[in-house]
């Protein structure tokens, strides 16, 4: 391994200390919206995809990925915005979707539906919600409350056994 | 101007319009999740409209940003369609005008990801996830209320029948849409309205709503520049803290 290399890993790993604004327990490289780590000269440049084009954490993460990185020592940073591919939750880590269930909310259950997928995915009936686990108490008896919840990227259930409502983490 | 530019103005004129109009109902939805999804659809397309803008402002080279583009044009500079203008008058028209716009916002979207600008199939890979997901609900919705009591059915064959004429504007190609169609940028008319037709005909059965024909005259203009009244006091209140502080920043 060379230089570069290993200071490249290095980076991800100080990454993976970054959270998530919004959803504290998980880090951005478990949200799978890093992309890339690479060094160009000595300019550090960080490629991250946001998660919905509108969503107002990604300033937040922009400024607290590059703070970190100054942190550590590196004094050039360069941030990329990669649209394509986009940000899928498929991207999200075994133990972000973990840390997402130990903080109450429902991890995304599904693979997300490829774009080829959705084309029958707008016809009523073609699409079926898929079936949440509550984070609370494990049963699978629940129902959808809302398609959009308090931020873009989840939607609001109910849990029909232990009736506590609780977010889920939608798949995308 | 530059044919791929306007065409740029007018998907980011479309997002941010509607975005500002479904934003004007933060806290007035008449449930707390209804508040919630039109927010949240808010701010997606507003998010589309930044990059539809800044795309825009580069290509015209002249140092608009998305704000500048944004906030510092007028009226007749807007190359929105007719349809996102149309008043939150009830909630029936509120979904309606949505279920409208998100069947044509999701085949158009579909159509650009085969666009032969990288840029623009980039920004409709982006938005057509959420695009689809708007339109599943806002479709839900239309069957819900339309194939719901007798008011609710009521008030949206009425919202149906008073946007109608709206529905077709972004089908009738101008020389901007052509020349897009020509460099294959941009999908066909008769593909989007094929589609749309289809898509709304199939929603509507379903909801119990009778389909106007669709070979009524539509009103058009917008996208020329040419627009109601209300695009006025919309951009009154969206403009208003530029135009009073210019330049002002957060």
């Amino acid at each position: 391994m060379n230089t570069q290399n290993a200071t490249a890993s290095q980076v991800w790993s100080w990454l993976g200390e970054v959270p998530d604004p919004e959803i504290p327990v998980i880090s951005v490289v478990d949200l799978g919206i890093v992309r890339d780590v690479a060094f160009i000269g000595d300019e550090c440049v960080v490629t991250i995809t946001p998660t919905y084009s509108g969503c107002p954490a990604m300033q937040v993460i922009s400024e607290a990925v590059t703070e970190a990185l100054h942190a550590h020592g590196l004094e050039k940073v360069k941030l990329v915005n990669r649209l394509s591919p986009a940000w899928t939750t498929d991207w999200m880590s075994e133990t972000g979707k973990a840390a997402l269930k130990g903080y109450g909310i429902a991890p995304p259950v599904q693979q997300a539906i490829d774009i080829s997928g959705l084309r029958g995915g707008v016809k009523r009936g073609a699409f079926v919600e898929p079936e949440v686990t509550c984070p609370n108490c494990g049963s699978k008896h629940t129902q959808l409350t809302s398609q959009f919840g308090s931020t873009p990227c989840k939607a609001l259930y109910k849990c029909l056994d232990c009736r506590e409502p609780f977010d889920y983490f939608k798949c995308h | 101007m530059d044919a791929k530019i306007e065409y740029l103005l007018r998907q980011g004129d479309n997002a941010l319009i509607l975005s500002q109009q479904l934003s004007q109902l933060c806290g007035k939805g008449p449930a707390l999740e209804e508040d919630m999804a039109l927010t949240n659809v808010a701010l997606d397309l507003l998010g589309q409209t930044r990059m539809w803008l800044t795309y825009a402002g580069e290509l015209e080279g002249q140092g608009r940003d998305e704000d500048k583009l944004a906030f510092h044009r007028d009226a007749g500079e807007f190359r929105n369609c007719l349809l996102v203008e149309q008043p939150n008058a009830s909630y029936a028209e509120t979904m309606m005008r949505q279920f409208l716009f998100d069947t044509w916002h999701y085949f158009l979207m579909q159509g650009l990801l085969q666009s032969t600008d990288p840029r623009i199939a980039e920004i409709a890979e982006k938005s057509f996830k959420e695009v689809t997901y708007h339109l599943r609900r806002s479709g839900d919705l239309v069957v819900r209320l339309g194939d719901g009591t007798d008011t609710s059915h009521a008030m949206m064959q009425a919202a149906l029948d008073d946007l109608w004429m709206y529905s077709g504007e972004c089908f009738i190609y101008d020389a901007v849409d052509n020349a897009m169609v020509e460099q294959g940028i941009a999908p066909k008319a008769d593909d989007l309205r094929a589609a749309f037709l289809d898509h709304v005909n199939d929603i509507l059965t379903e909801a119990t709503l009778s389909m106007p024909s669709p070979d009524a005259y539509m009103q058009r203009g917008g996208k020329q520049g040419r627009h109601t009244e209300r695009l006025g006091f919309i951009l009154a209140e969206m403009q208003f803290l530029q135009r009073a502080y210019p330049g002002a920043e957060w």
